[in-house]
């Protein structure tokens, strides 16, 4: 009974704490268990050096040892602590994938904004660049920019930043290009607004939420495209611990039954993502056309 | 003095084409949207411009405030052709040239905060300081019925009714002291136990500012309260304008005439004319007089040939005016 009480306790915490920030709506829960999942992993990244119960590089048990107390999640081939690898791991993904959202963001929206408000030949320069862009998988496009960077973290930024940017471009162009025939636009431009005024005053404020909920479902995107980065070698080398890196040196011992190697830093992958995917998706419900505010 | 006067304005919309159309390169077809008009507006007069949908009386508004671009023709407002002004220049002339909005609901940033839709206006047009802006923005919320207006100033616009997003509609276009202003249907989408309210409102500045208006409504009760003068629209062309008096109780078109005999009444009346079948399409407008379809008393004359806008103060554009009094 006790522990039926402690989850109802953690659900009213957190609806106490949330409830100024996300609006009473449909699609709300769905942001409040998105941000719970992301804001324990930020904290295990940021506390990983005092809650990692052993040093990710170093042996700390038998090779290939099942989870046992002294390792909860086991043991990997050169004998390193699973668990403390995967709270480590946590570091690298969060750091590529939010610079990557911010580049991409900063890059796609006010493109985005300048070619849907101006319209003409450039615009159709720029969609036609972005659109070919769009039509590249995500996943095979960050490599083919990768290889050609070579592998480090900085690069593997640059190139899930370049994969995103269309999705940020198309979204926010979309959204000017309707923005900008609405009457209270029109009506600035009556009172004598310019070009600058109206696009910044009047059109950017209302692309805001729609940016915010594409920024979480794009590193929802990314944080699978990093793992598909990393389990190639584009991203970290041995020994760094990193969740993709990880499942690629775990595969080749799968098929003798070591399965613990690849299922905890699979999995953490999938929450992560899960949960910034939540946050996106009750966003976009929370912000629904016609809920304006 | 007339401050506003309008020379063969022509607004062309040309029509979206299909595929299949381009491919069998049928030639441009244009929506007449507003079809060579002339009229003029004097110092503090109030003109009302009449007509049913899509006969382009909006059309004529949006092009007065520079949202369209005219076809042909000119607008000279204070002895400038506004259709000659280009950039910052036109964009200056905003200042003494404003307009109200039919739909109360769009015509307000969802974003911005009521007071900053009364001080953008001031301050692109480097008439106020940031402080001297607020201060004129909340005199101009009390001035509208907006009171408190300092808890006016800070609230969005989904936190106000349709009646009060109209008031604030009205003090963003007066803030700027306009000399002019083009009121389009301004009360046609607030309830009616309002409108009275809403048009008090907008008359007390006729007599503060010394403000012309063209007031467009589809509805001739509204045009003979608000206006000085009357001018009917049929299908981009004006076909009839006058003085209040004159259109109401001496018309000479058989359209106003019909039109008249529509507003509802309490009391038995002679005067009954019924109009016939829709407007005509403004791609292909009828021959002659455009009204001659629809019209009970057309002849071949109508048929074939246009009339033109004639008479004094009292003009009609129709080759047999009717000769009749509706009190």
């Amino acid at each position: 009974m006790k522990g039926i009480g402690d989850t109802m306790e953690v659900k009213n915490l957190a609806t106490r704490i949330f409830r100024p920030i996300i609006p009473e709506a449909e699609g709300r829960n769905m942001v409040i268990a998105g941000l719970i999942i992301v804001i324990v992993i930020l904290l295990m990244a940021i506390l990983a050096d005092l809650i990692a119960p052993y040093n990710p590089t170093k042996l700390a048990g038998r090779p290939l040892s099942p989870p046992s107390l002294e390792n909860p999640m086991g043991t990997d081939n050169l004998g390193r602590d699973i668990l403390s690898r995967v709270i480590h791991g946590s570091r690298i993904v969060l750091v590529v994938v939010f610079s990557a959202a911010i580049v991409s963001m900063s890059i796609g929206v006010p493109i985005g904004l300048i070619s849907g408000y101006f319209g003409g030949k450039l615009d159709r320069a720029i969609s036609m660049i972005m659109d070919s862009m769009y039509a590249f998988p995500s996943l095979i496009l960050a490599i083919a920019i990768a290889a050609v960077l070579g592998p480090s973290v900085v690069n593997a930024v640059v190139a899930i930043s370049v994969v995103y940017v269309p999705t940020y471009f198309r979204m926010v162009r979309g959204q000017t290009l309707s923005l900008k025939s609405r009457l209270f636009v029109e009506a600035a431009r009556a009172a004598g607004a310019g070009n600058t005024r109206i696009m910044s005053r009047y059109i950017f404020p209302n692309l805001v939420t729609t940016a915010i909920v594409v920024f979480s479902l794009s590193i929802a995107d990314a944080i699978l495209t990093e793992a598909g980065l990393s389990f190639l070698g584009f991203i970290v080398t041995a020994p760094t611990p990193d969740w993709g890196f990880d499942l690629s040196s775990g595969r080749p011992y799968l098929p003798s039954g070591y399965w613990w190697m690849i299922t905890f830093p699979g999995f953490m992958v999938m929450l992560l993502a899960l949960g910034f995917a939540l946050i996106g998706e009750g966003l976009s419900e929370v912000y629904a056309p016609g809920r304006e505010r | 003095m007339e401050i506003l006067k309008v020379e063969n304005l022509k607004k062309y919309f040309p029509v979206q084409k299909s595929f299949i159309e381009v491919l069998f390169s049928k030639e441009l077809e244009f929506i007449r949207a507003v079809d060579r008009i002339n009229f003029s507006v004097e110092e503090g007069e109030i003109l009302s411009l009449v007509g049913e949908s899509g006969c382009g009386k909006t059309t004529v508004g949006r092009m007065l405030v520079g949202l369209e671009e005219p076809t042909d023709g000119k607008i000279i407002f204070k002895n400038k052709d506004l259709t000659s002004l280009r950039g910052e220049e036109r964009r200056a002339m905003h200042r003494y040239l404003q307009i109200i909005f039919q739909d109360p609901y769009a015509s307000l940033n969802p974003k911005m905060k009521i007071g900053d839709h009364l001080m953008d206006p001031l301050l692109i047009h480097g008439i106020a300081s940031n402080n001297e802006a607020k201060k004129m923005a909340i005199e101009m919320l009390e001035r509208v019925g907006l009171v408190p207006a300092e808890q006016f100033f800070n609230r969005l616009p989904y936190q106000l009714s349709g009646g009060q997003r109209q008031r604030v509609a009205i003090a963003r276009a007066m803030v700027l002291k306009p000399e002019f202003v083009v009121a389009d249907e301004p009360v046609s989408m607030i309830d009616v136990s309002l409108r009275a309210a809403i048009l008090n409102l907008l008359l007390s500045f006729k007599e503060e500012y010394r403000l012309s208006m063209l007031f467009i409504t589809h509805d001739l009760s509204v045009a003979r309260l608000v206006g000085d003068r009357i001018a009917v629209m049929y299908l981009g062309k004006i076909v009839e304008i006058g003085g209040v008096d004159e259109v109401i109780h001496e018309p000479k078109h058989p359209y106003t005439a019909a039109l008249l005999s529509a507003v509802p009444s309490f009391e038995k009346r002679d005067l009954r004319i019924d109009i016939k079948g829709d407007v005509a399409n403004p791609r292909s407008p009828p021959p002659g007089c455009r009204y001659h379809p629809r019209c009970p008393f057309a002849r071949r004359e109508c048929r074939e040939i246009e009339p033109d806008l004639v008479g004094d103060t009292h003009k009609v554009a129709c080759h047999y005016p009717l000769e009749i009094r509706v009190d």
